[in-house]
C-alpha cells in the first residue's frame, strides 16, 4: 500500500485526477476497520489530513459552509450545535468521544451507509454536497447524492470538499435506537423538524431501507405523520432487527419527535 | 507532484520526545508505538476501534490509535501511559485507580487512564453519567466499571488529574 499527501486542496484534486483509483482517508475510522479486517486493499491511499481547505467552517450571508473534515465533536461545539442542533445531537451519539474527536463528516458521506448518523439531520435541513474534481465544482443535493447502500454520487476523479446548510432555525431533534446507549450502530434513526415558518413537518429515517429518507408533511397533518413515517420507510430483517420493529420504532420515535419539536 | 510512496518520513513528538522516522505507509500508529519506540503500556485488544485499549492522547484530544495510521500522525503531538506518570510519580488519577481498585488485569487501564484524564480536562468536575459517557469508548471485562466510575469521581472532587 503506498500513499500521497497532498498539502492543498489544488493538489489533492490533481493527485485524485492522476490516481483515480487512490482511496481518500480523513479520519479513517470507517476505512481503518475495512483496512485492519483485510476487507479492502487499497493500492494507494489518499490523505486527507493535511488539506487545510476541508477543515473547518464558514457562514457567508447564512449559508454554512462546514468543511468536509469537520469532526463530530466540532459539530458538538457552539455555535454549530445551536445553529443545527438535530446534527449536533447525532453526533452526541456516534461511537465514543475517540471516534468523535476523529470522524467526519466528510467521511460519513463518503461511506453513505444507510445508518450513517449524519444523515437524517442534514437531510432535514436540506444540505447540499459540495464535491471537486480539477475541472471544477458541483453541488448535489443530498439526497440525490446518496443513491443507494454505501453508494453515493461521488465520480472516481472527485472529492466531498463541503457540505451547504441555510440553517431552518426549526425546532428539530434527533433519535437513534439501538441495543446499548453507547458505541451501536443505529438499528434505526430519526430525525425530525417542525418547520412553522415553511409550514411543514419533516423528518429523516436511518437505517430502515437503503438510504436515509427525507418524508415531509404540511404543519396541519402532525397526527397521520407518525404512520406517513413508517410507511415510507423499507426496512429489511438483518442481525440489528427485524423490519416490523424497525417500523414500529420509526413510528414510535415519530410521534415523540413532534412532540419535542411542538413543545419547542 | 508528489509520486505515491511506501515509505513515508514522519515527525512525532510522543511524551516530550520527537521521533524522526521513516515509516511504511501501512503502519498502524499503535504498532509505531509500541514496536518501533517501544512504548508498550499501549495495549491493543481488537484492532476495530471497540475496545479503546489503544486509547492515545493526540494534540491533546484522546483518539484510538489502531484506527490511525501512523503518517497520519506526521508532526502530532502525542501522550500514552508513559507520559502520565514522566517525572516518576503516580498522577493523583493514577493513584485514584489504585485506591479504587478500578483494575484487575489491567489490560483496559491505559486506555481507561487517558480518556479518564481527557473528560476532566474537558469537564473538571463531570456528573456519574458524564463519567459514564466519558468512558463509553474503553472496554473493561473485569471490573464491571463501578470502581472505575468511583475512581475518576473521587479526582473530580478531589480537584486534579
Ligand atoms: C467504534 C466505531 C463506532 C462508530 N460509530 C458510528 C456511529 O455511531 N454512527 C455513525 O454514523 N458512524 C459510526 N462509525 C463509523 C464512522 O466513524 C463514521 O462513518 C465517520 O463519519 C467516518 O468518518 P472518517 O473521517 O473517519 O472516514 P474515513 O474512514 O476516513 O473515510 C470513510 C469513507 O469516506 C471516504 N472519504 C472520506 N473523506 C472523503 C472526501 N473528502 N472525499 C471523498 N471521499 C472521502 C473514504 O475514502 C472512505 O471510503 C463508527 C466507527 C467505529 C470504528
Ligand atoms: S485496539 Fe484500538 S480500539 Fe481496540
Ligand atoms: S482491568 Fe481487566 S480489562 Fe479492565
Amino acid at each position: 500500500m503506498d500513499v500521497l499527501t497532498p498539502r492543498s486542496l489544488d493538489e489533492a484534486l490533481r493527485l485524485k485526477t492522476e490516481h483515480p483509483d487512490a482511496v481518500p482517508i480523513a479520519g479513517g475510522t470507517d476505512l481503518m476497520v475495512a483496512l485492519n479486517f483485510d476487507r479492502e486493499r487499497p493500492g494507494v491511499i489518499l490523505n486527507l489530513g493535511e488539506v487545510p481547505e476541508l477543515r473547518g467552517w464558514s457562514r457567508d450571508d447564512g449559508l454554512l459552509r462546514i468543511g468536509a473534515g469537520l469532526t463530530y465533536a466540532e459539530a458538538m461545539a457552539e455555535p454549530l450545535r445551536s445553529l443545527l442542533p438535530a446534527l449536533a445531537e447525532a453526533s452526541r451519539t456516534v461511537g465514543s468521544p475517540q471516534i468523535r474527536n476523529r470522524g467526519t463528516l466528510g467521511g460519513n458521506l463518503g461511506t453513505a451507509s444507510p445508518a450513517g448518523d449524519s444523515l437524517p439531520p442534514l437531510l432535514v435541513e436540506d444540505a447540499e454536497v459540495e464535491v471537486a474534481s480539477l475541472g471544477g465544482s458541483r453541488r448535489i443535493a443530498l439526497h440525490e447524492f446518496l443513491v443507494g447502500p454505501k453508494q453515493n454520487a461521488l465520480a472516481p476523479e472527485e472529492l466531498i470538499v463541503a457540505v451547504l446548510v441555510r440553517p431552518s432555525g426549526a425546532p428539530q431533534t434527533f433519535m437513534k435506537v439501538g441495543p446499548r446507549n453507547a458505541m451501536v450502530i443505529a438499528v434505526c434513526s430519526l430525525a425530525v423538524a417542525v418547520d412553522r415558518e415553511r409550514g411543514e413537518l419533516r423528518a429523516a429515517f436511518g437505517s430502515a431501507g437503503p438510504v436515509p429518507l427525507l418524508v415531509i408533511a404540511p404543519l396541519a397533518e402532525a397526527d397521520g405523520f407518525p404512520a406517513l413515517v413508517a410507511s415510507a420507510a423499507s426496512p429489511i430483517d438483518d442481525v440489528r432487527g427485524t423490519a416490523a420493529y424497525r417500523r414500529h420504532a420509526l413510528r414510535v420515535l415519530a410521534v415523540r419527535g413532534l412532540e419535542r419539536c411542538l413543545a419547542a | 507532484m508528489p509520486e505515491p510512496v511506501s515509505e513515508q518520513t514522519i515527525s512525532v513528538e510522543i511524551n516530550g520526545e520527537t521521533y524522526e522516522q521513516e515509516v511504511e505507509a501501512r503502519k498502524l500508529l499503535v504498532h509505531f508505538i509500541r514496536d518501533v519506540v517501544d512504548l508498550t503500556g499501549t495495549h491493543v485488544g481488537c484492532d476495530t476501534g471497540n475496545c479503546g485499549a489503544c486509547t492515545v492522547l493526540m494534540d491533546g484530544k484522546t483518539i484510538k490509535s489502531c484506527m490511525l495510521l501512523a503518517i497520519q500522525a506526521d508532526g502530532a503531538t502525542i501522550t500514552t501511559v508513559e507520559g502520565l506518570a514522566a517525572g516518576g510519580e503516580l498522577t493523583p488519577l493514577q493513584r485514584a485507580f489504585s485506591a479504587s481498585h478500578a483494575l484487575q488485569c489491567g489490560y483496559c487501564t491505559p486506555g481507561m487512564l487517558l480518556s479518564a484524564a481527557y473528560l476532566l480536562e474537558q469537564n473538571p468536575h463531570p456528573s456519574e453519567e458524564e463519567i459514564r459517557r466519558g468512558i463509553q469508548g474503553n472496554i473493561c471485562r473485569c471490573t464491571g466499571y463501578v470502581n472505575i466510575v468511583e475512581a475518576i469521581k473521587s479526582v473530580a472532587e478531589g480537584g486534579g488529574a
